[in-house]
């Protein structure tokens, strides 16, 4: 091992046993981390990431088992430490962990400046003023707005963006050398996980610290690491320098990650390279290459003799039999990105869906003798949809969209204005009549199914409901049903949880397609699953839509997605639209200085660029409280005295809605 | 936090004014009170006579009102069976019941929590198997039969500990033991599942990461979330020993509350057991109320919900 390397791992593996036989979550995998350095380890759930993290200072579940022939962290061998030694002289102090989720990781019944300080008089004698310092050093550091009150504050007071900042802090209190973050920003908005990354790049800067950053998303790393670790079922594949991994990817794991991420390459609508399957659970003895079931170049030898390691040069492995080197790109078998048929200009199509000036005040009562309080949760909503076309709906969690979509489906009355399908106002249509036109899609395909129904039964629902045809014909629709949406007929039968997280989705697909609807409302149908998963769910969404001529209302805060989806592009902000148009106009050339500060955020793959500073002050504010005048002024970084005082109404400008005092000069001023 | 207090009370209130005034009513319907005074075969002028003179011809709201008036001032009236006030009849018998429901909450208490904890650290080990089955037996054997061995290995064998009676610190050693163990199982699995929960969670794991280990992992981090079931629990068991004590008070021959209550049963002596009632339900909605407040007082999310 070098004197610049920090941590060099040699051969770690990780077993976990279960009732039947041994899960093999962690295969042999060697790593070396340089001293300032990040190192991304990339890959689907189940491909054993957070386990090499957990791994590292043995904070493994109880049933694990780890083996390794060497963790070497600076000089010191962690293979052999005792829980002890751990606790008392690496954990906390010499490496610093953040986790993924921020919901959970604090303790709720402690105070943040208690959970602050021990971390540091645990290891250290300092005076509890001195630990006080630091943590309010570091809360004011990782962008907490007045740090030194926070203290007293407990963990569900604060956000999920400030509790994970709070996390940050946390682990930097002692000065690690090395930071393990795993999945940092996946829960959070993209306006924050943008934040936080500069952030951790900055810090990184500051206090000369190594990282591993463990992320699935490619657009993270490709910004954030220097080198990359591309790991499947519990072995590293591919490993080297980010932009020689994501530029020239030479395994086909790797390749096909990056085609199924929307927008890396071709145009838009066409079709992604999905990796067909899941990834295969690693257990028993294993013969072959992991990814063989799934990999399209894979050959006889590939599915009995394990691949070989090989080296392109220092610090670049990939361990494969076929690789794909010196071929140049779209030699594929199956092209992919093949051009899709039958795409609609939806332009001059009929409205069939309309949002006219929709308002929803709730109101909410905190306590029993609190004062009743208005939410304003909608406020003068109003959208067209047209036949055929996609429009995505933008947004942070907390801004409406989630409303909107309820009145769109009739779930909600709004207190002004009115939804209309077809010319018909939803709220007067009857439940059943509303249900056959228009349909949802959900973000969680494990429990928007019924555990004990059978995936014939779940599709097969609403034809009971109706009480459309007889038992037999409803069993054939569904059978038509499962082969449009990919299912095999075998788990005709099978229960929710037999499936993966992509064939449920795909259950939900069919279900909410049996009526045949008019309207579909996706609500972050793919956002629950993996990259490779997702491409499946995007393909088949718009191959559906083109051949049962579906209208999608496309809920979403993946930008990519967008961008592959889109026809349309709407952006909430504190239940307001704020900018509505062609999708183009809208990501490439943004009007509002919200929508300006989303695109920023949104990190597509780029190796070598650093992520961008959305300049967005302050978090995303408490619907409870709207501030006057235009609701996004107190974060927007061009705010003048009208914006202040009073809202903007709607302008159309270059054929796209927008409502911002500001928005014709908006573009050149936020231009860096 | 005050707003907490005063809302939890309120509702306190609420319930035990709910269950008095039920209990009130059903004995005004279901029994005739002047007939119980007169006794089974007294003649009919008689009874009309009590009637008027006890007042028991008003409306049930206005002598439930009149009662409730004269209970809040101390004075729960006369007992038709003792012929004597029901305040004294409480009052000799209460201290009998609080000290023994005290020292086997203690008793639970001692036995459950290390148990429990050292089950949840270890969990399918011996220790773990040890508590399972201590929970299992507990929660199988009677009281009465539990009490009687007792009595038969350190009474009469080994004679330790008086057979009966409440005269001295000695005669409530065995009756705690007996009364304690009754709630061992339920509290004690509470804590492991509990523990174990809090073990396995997210924010043990960031603990875990910044180098707490051992003891004070436990005491610094964990039990504080783990407790949060157990004191709610332990606010029943208490409720109930201070209310349900009947079986252990009849085998040590112990004249607390729970064979008072059963005897004025037995002798239809209404405002006796009337009495009992709202004391028992004020000591349950009391406890409850003990119990939120400490659990506030535990976790940040209850006291500013």
């Amino acid at each position: 091992m070098s004197t610049a390397s920090i941590l060099d791992i040699q051969d770690l593996s990780v077993d976990i046993p279960t009732d039947s036989s041994t899960l093999h979550a962690v295969r042999g995998i060697s790593l070396e981390l340089k001293r300032g350095e990040t190192l991304g380890i990339v890959g689907e759930s189940g491909s054993g990431k957070s386990m090499t993290a957990l791994a590292l200072m043995n904070l493994l579940p109880p049933a694990a088992r780890r083996q390794a022939s060497c963790i070497d962290f600076d000089g010191s061998d962690l293979t052999h430490a005792t829980e002890r030694e751990l606790a008392s002289k690496i954990r906390g102090q010499r490496i610093g962990m953040i986790f993924q989720e921020p919901m959970t990781s604090l303790n709720p019944v402690y105070s943040i400046g208690r959970q602050l300080k021990e971390t540091m008089t645990l290891h250290r004698k300092v005076s509890d003023a001195e630990a006080e310092k630091r943590a309010i050093y570091l809360l004011e550091k990782v962008g907490l707005p007045d740090p030194a009150s926070r203290l007293k504050q407990y963990p569900h007071e604060l956000s999920g963006g400030q509790r994970q900042r709070v996390m940050i802090a946390m682990a930097l209190m002692n000065e690690p050398e090395l930071l393990i973050a795993d999945e940092p920003t996946t829960a959070l908005d993209v306006t924050i996980q943008a934040q936080i990354l500069h952030l951790l790049r900055d810090l990184q800067r500051e206090f000369g610290m190594s990282m591993i950053l463990i992320t699935h998303d490619l657009g993270v790393v490709s910004r954030a690491a220097d080198n990359i670790a591309v790991m499947y079922a519990g072995d590293i594949v591919e490993t080297g320098k980010t932009a020689e991994v994501l530029e020239n990817p030479c395994h086909p794991y790797t390749k096909g990650l990056l085609e199924c991420v929307p927008g890396y390459q071709g145009h838009s609508q066409q079709r992604l390279g999905a990796i067909p399957g899941i990834v295969p659970a690693m257990t028993g003895e294993i013969s072959g290459c992991a990814f063989a079931s799934r990999c399209p170049r894979a050959a006889d030898v590939c599915r009995t003799t394990n691949p070989p390691t090989k080296k392109l040069h220092q610090g670049r492995y990939f361990v494969c039999h076929e690789p794909e080197i010196e071929q140049g790109e779209g030699t594929a078998e199956q092209p992919v990105g093949s051009e899709r048929t039958g795409k609609t200009d939806c332009r001059g199509a009929e409205d069939i869906l309309t949002v006219d000036h929709v308002s929803c005040t709730f109101s909410v009562r905190r306590g029993l003798f609190g004062k009743r309080k208005p939410l304003q949760a909608l406020d003068d909503v109003s959208l067209t949809l047209k036949k055929g076309e996609v429009l995505a709906l933008v947004g942070e969690s907390g801004c409406g969209k989630t409303t909107l979509t309820r009145t769109i489906m009739g779930l909600q009355a709004p207190s002004t204005g009115f939804v209309t399908l077809n010319g018909q106002r939803i709220g007067n249509l009857p439940p059943m009549e509303r249900a056959r036109m228009i349909q949802p899609i959900f973000q969680d395909p494990y429990s928007s199914l019924n555990p004990r129904k059978t995936i014939g039964e779940i599709i097969a629902k609403p034809l009971v409901v109706h009480g459309i045809g007889s038992t037999q014909e409803q069993h054939q629709q569904v059978r038509k049903m499962m082969e449009l949406v990919g299912l095999p007929s075998r788990v005709f039968n099978s229960y929710p949880d037999q499936l993966s997280g992509g064939q449920r989705q795909r259950a939900a697909i069919g279900r909410a397609l049996i009526l045949n609807p008019e309207v579909v409302i996706c609500d972050e149908p793919t956002s629950a699953l993996d990259v490779s998963v997702q491409a499946q769910i995007l393909n088949l969404l718009l191959d559906l839509r083109d051949e049962l001529d579906l209208t999608y209302l496309f809920v979403t805060h993946n930008l990519s997605v967008v961008q592959h989806m889109a026809d349309r592009v709407a952006v909430m902000y504190l239940g307001e639209i704020v900018e509505c148009g062609e999708r183009d106009q809208v990501m490439s050339s943004p009007k509002h200085p919200y929508t300006h500060a989303l695109m920023d955020s949104a990190l597509s793959i780029s190796p070598g660029e650093s992520v961008p500073d959305p300049g967005l002050s302050g978090d995303f504010p408490n619907p409870m409280n709207r501030p006057n005048g235009c609701p996004f002024h107190p974060r927007c970084p061009i705010a003048g005295q009208q914006c202040r005082e009073q809202a903007p109404g709607p302008e159309l400008i270059d054929n796209t809605l927008v409502q911002c005092w500001k928005a014709k000069t908006a573009g050149s001023q936020l231009k860096p | 936090m005050f707003n907490y207090i005063l809302r939890r009370g309120l509702m306190a209130l609420l319930v035990a004014l709910t269950v008095s005034f039920g209990t009130f009513a059903l004995f005004h319907f279901a029994t005739d009170p002047a007939q119980t005074i007169a006794g089974e075969d007294a003649p009919q002028e008689m009874v009309d006579d009590i009637r008027e003179q006890y007042g028991f011809d008003r409306p049930v709201s206005v002598q439930y009102g009149d009662w409730l008036g004269s209970a809040l001032q101390g004075d729960f009236g006369q007992s038709y069976f003792w012929k004597q006030p029901v305040v004294e009849l409480i009052k000799e018998h209460a201290k009998v019941t609080i000290v023994l429901a005290l020292s086997a909450l203690g008793v639970t208490i001692l036995i459950a929590l290390p148990l429990g904890i050292s089950a949840a650290l270890k969990p399918n080990s011996w220790v773990d198997r040890f508590a399972l089955s201590t929970a299992v037996s507990a929660q199988a054997i009677p009281n009465f039969w539990l009490g009687l061995m007792l009595i038969i290995l350190f009474s009469v064998t080994f004679p330790i500990f008086p057979v009966s009676g409440d005269a001295t610190w000695k005669h409530y050693v065995l009756p705690a033991l007996v009364l304690g163990a009754s709630s061992v199982p339920a509290v004690m699995r509470l804590t492991r599942t509990g523990l174990l929960d809090v073990l396995s969670s997210d924010y043990i794991r960031t603990a875990r990461a910044k180098g707490f280990v051992g003891y004070r992992l436990i005491l610094q981090q964990a039990m504080r979330n783990a407790l949060l079931p157990i004191v709610s629990v332990l606010a029943v068991q208490l409720g109930h020993k201070l209310g349900g004590s009947v079986v252990t008070e009849s085998v040590f021959s112990m004249n607390g509350l729970g064979r008072l209550a059963v005897e004025s049963i037995f002798n239809s002596d209404i405002p006796t057991v009337q009495s009992l009632i709202l004391i028992f339900v004020l000591t349950f909605v009391l406890l409850t109320l003990a119990a939120d407040l400490i659990n506030a007082w535990l976790d940040p999310r209850i006291r500013m919900g």
